[in-house]
């Protein structure tokens, strides 16, 4: 009788705070001034198809680009946008393909990837799993999704103002990873000032959402659902948030020291003035390494709810597999300098990196080995969610063992900065974390939209990109390993076969993705209900005990988790 | 509720919601100062280690001559603001720990007196920490008049422990590089 007075007095502690918004809101309304996690949730993931699409098509001219040696596509793109001719659009070409590679990467992790994972998912289906009302501040989550768009526009806007010196040279071509100096006093134009910004308004609004959610998981947990109860899914996104915290201000500090070294008269990276540029690397990396976690933690978290549902089986070895999750993300703070092996750290330093690098495969290795265990001996249906949730395990180890062989000092020695780089963290994020949040999609399609999509059209989806992405991302290892440098716009005719490969996967996985469209378009005119539980006994956790697509406020009468609950 | 203005009241899972909320921020407040704090203890590391062949500063060498020869090479690189020729010393051959002089000359080959200052670095990295100063140009500004040749001393000994890192056993030269910028005005 106890528990039933405390979970009357959560419920009506919860009706107190939002009982003022009890009528549904319609129309524009409803997104902008949104406090609901399900519709910010929604906003998200389509904020990230939208930026992906942009992202998808920058690579798309890079692989046209590379499909043959010598310089085609950008010399013409820079004629057209500059209205030049000759020696002066190859330059202008050059310069724009560094900016497409930068803007490709930014756009990728910090406007689709989480966004789609962090955002997305981790709105929706954080609060349903553990049996909340809504997030813990609904308002921050607001502020948090509105945002990233105008971050997302000053990104775009940088590719208008100039960037390097000299004419017709706009946008920002420092890479991803921002090095000074060529992000000072090698673009001196306000295009690196915009990037910058982007850079800071969507940190601020990953350090919101993560507030959010870390408030959520440990405040709004419904009576009975402990910790050592949370599904795995909740359990990525609580680890993924702490590293937010702890990593994005980091590079917050970092960048306010490139602005400010840039328009202040700072000298934090300028050796002519006593700073040294390779702070900037260790500050980066702080941020940047455990950054490529916090893009592959919640895929970890979904594929392993996708895997037990479809093997009709409880995932195998929870408490190790959520435990792995936190040895990951702890051990990811201290690696950093894994991606430093040529800078001139000592042996000794190396060694210790090398060491704690492959240390990681450890607790890697045991969610690899505890997914298949959760397969082993299940009754395995093979839905396009589990296709996903398959290629995602297949991907993502063999990114895990090229990773393995670029953490050893020596061997980084000789592929440092090389396609082989390239192709191994394509298979861990574009393969992998992509992977990880297509089985999302089809696996909460049908509870976020209450519609069943076309299971054929989603396994040609998967088969697809599974062939197309392969082909542009497995030849990248002969090329790096044949010594091909990566952010180049050319290369010699020797690497021309494997480039060609390269590219002609590329535009595979652009028919690929029209697939995706049209299944989900067809999903949507269809209209082919879904149910409640479209996926069986196998799917234990709780948003499958809610309609489909859930009421606009759930849980109104907080649900009881009883020891027997096992996810 | 009629009155969308009214706030609701504050309820005990509010409050202990805000509590983490702030708890939160304040660690990431504390990791934006950690990343500041950064930049002084990056420096104090690099002096103290020779990290990233950051040299060491000295009076004299007590710790006496061994037998075994180190060839010091000398480098010298100008920054395209500055219109100054500077010729580094010849590279010089001797035992580890006695304290040589050599020196740069720099030209002033503009028509205006012109102000620049020099920073440097040892090459292998590791090998800074044994490289000691006891007297350089380092980091001074040095106004040239137009067409003014002056000589830049650095008088300098290789530190004997050198010896004693198993990484540098198969050392036998190191370089001493410097690169000379324009001192800005008002910057």
């Amino acid at each position: 009788m106890a528990d039933t007075t405390h979970l009357e007095a959560h419920a009506t502690g919860h009706d107190g705070a939002a009982s003022h918004d009890h009528h549904t809101p319609t129309g524009w309304r409803r997104y902008v001034y949104s406090t609901n996690h399900k519709d910010i949730g929604v906003m998200y993931l389509v904020f990230a198809i939208i930026a992906g699409i942009v992202g998808g098509l920058l690579s798309g001219f890079m692989r046209m680009e590379l499909q043959e040696p010598g310089i085609q596509i950008f010399n013409g793109l820079a004629s057209m946008v500059y209205g030049i001719n000759g020696d002066p659009s190859i330059d202008a070409g050059k310069h724009m393909y560094n900016v497409f590679t930068t803007a490709h990467a930014l756009i990728m992790i910090f406007f689709m990837v989480m966004p789609a994972t962090v955002g997305g998912f981790g709105n929706y289906f954080a609060p349903l799993m553990i049996g909340a009302p809504d997030t813990a501040f609904p308002r921050i989550n607001n502020i948090a999704f509105w945002l990233l768009p105008p971050a997302f526009i000053l990104l775009l806007m940088s590719f208008f103002f100039a960037g390097p010196d000299g004419a017709n040279m706009n946008g920002t071509g420092g890479g991803w990873t921002i090095y000074p100096p060529l992000s000072t006093t090698g673009q001196p134009g306000p295009a690196m000032d915009f990037a910058i910004l982007a850079l800071h308004v969507a940190g601020i609004s990953s350090i919101l959402g993560a507030i959010n959610l870390i408030t959520t998981i440990f405040n709004m947990r419904a009576p009975g659902m402990t910790i050592h109860k949370m599904p795995l899914f909740v359990w990525s996104i609580l680890v993924t948030a702490f590293l937010l915290l702890l990593a994005l201000p980091v590079l917050a500090g970092g960048i306010t020291m490139l602005l400010t070294d840039r328009n202040c008269g700072t000298a934090f990276f300028k050796s002519d003035q006593g700073g040294d540029p390779v702070l900037f690397q260790h500050l980066f990396w702080f941020f940047g390494h455990p950054e490529v976690y916090i893009m592959i933690l919640p895929g970890f978290g979904i594929v392993s709810h996708i895997i037990s549902t479809f093997s009709r089986k409880p995932v195998f070895g929870y408490l190790a597999m959520a435990y792995a999750m936190v040895a990951i993300g702890f051990v990811g703070f201290v690696v950093w300098a894994h991606h430093m092996y040529t800078t001139g750290l000592s042996l000794d330093v190396q060694r210790y990196f090398v060491a704690a690098t492959m240390v990681i495969a450890v607790p890697t290795g045991v969610k690899i080995f505890s997914w298949i265990a959760t397969m082993w001996g299940g009754s395995i249906t093979f839905k396009t969610p589990m296709l996903w949730a398959i290629g995602f395990i297949f991907l993502f180890t063999v990114g895990g063992v090229t990773g393995v062989v670029l953490a050893n000092a020596g061997a980084d020695r000789v592929l440092h900065d090389t396609y082989y780089v390239v192709a191994h963290f394509h298979y861990v994020l574009s393969l992998g974390a992509v992977f990880s949040i297509f089985a999302g999609w089809y696996y909460w399609f049908p509870k976020m939209f209450g519609y069943m999509y076309k299971e054929t059209l989603g396994k040609i989806h998967f088969w697809s990109m599974f062939i197309g992405v392969n082909l542009v991302f497995f030849p990248q290892h002969f090329l790096g390993l044949a010594g091909m440098p990566r952010r180049y716009i050319d290369y010699p005719d020797a690497f021309g076969m494997w480039n060609r490969v390269s590219s002609i996967g590329y535009y595979i996985t652009f028919v690929s993705m029209l697939i995706f469209f049209y299944a989900t378009w067809e999903a949507f005119r269809a209209k082919r209900p879904a149910g409640d539980s479209p996926w069986g006994d196998g799917a234990t956790t709780l948003e499958w005990t809610l309609s489909s697509p859930p009421p606009f406020h759930q849980f109104s009468t907080l649900p009881k988790i009883d020891s027997t609950n096992v996810h | 509720m009629a009155g969308t203005t009214t706030l609701p009241p504050v309820t005990p899972q509010m409050r202990r919601n805000q509590r983490v909320g702030f708890i939160c921020l304040a660690v990431v407040a504390s990791m934006v100062g950690v990343a500041y704090a950064a930049v002084p203890l990056y420096q104090m590391f690099c002096e103290a280690t020779g990290y990233g062949g950051t040299t060491q500063n000295a009076t004299d060498n007590p710790k006496g001559v061994i037998a075994r020869p180190m060839t010091v090479r000398f480098d010298s690189n100008v920054d395209g603001g500055l219109n100054w020729t500077v010729t580094p010393s010849k590279p010089i051959t001797d035992d580890i720990g006695k304290v040589d002089t050599v020196n740069f000359v720099a030209t002033n080959n503009s028509d205006h007196a012109v102000t620049g200052q020099a920073i440097f670095n040892v090459s292998p990295e590791r090998a800074g920490y044994y490289f000691n100063k006891i007297e350089c140009f380092c980091f001074t500004e040095q106004t040239l008049q137009p067409g003014e040749t002056v000589q830049m001393p650095i008088v300098f000994f290789v530190d004997p422990d050198l010896a004693q890192n198993a990484e540098l056993d198969t050392l036998k030269e190191l370089t001493l590089s410097y690169t000379f910028y324009p001192v800005k005005k008002g910057s």
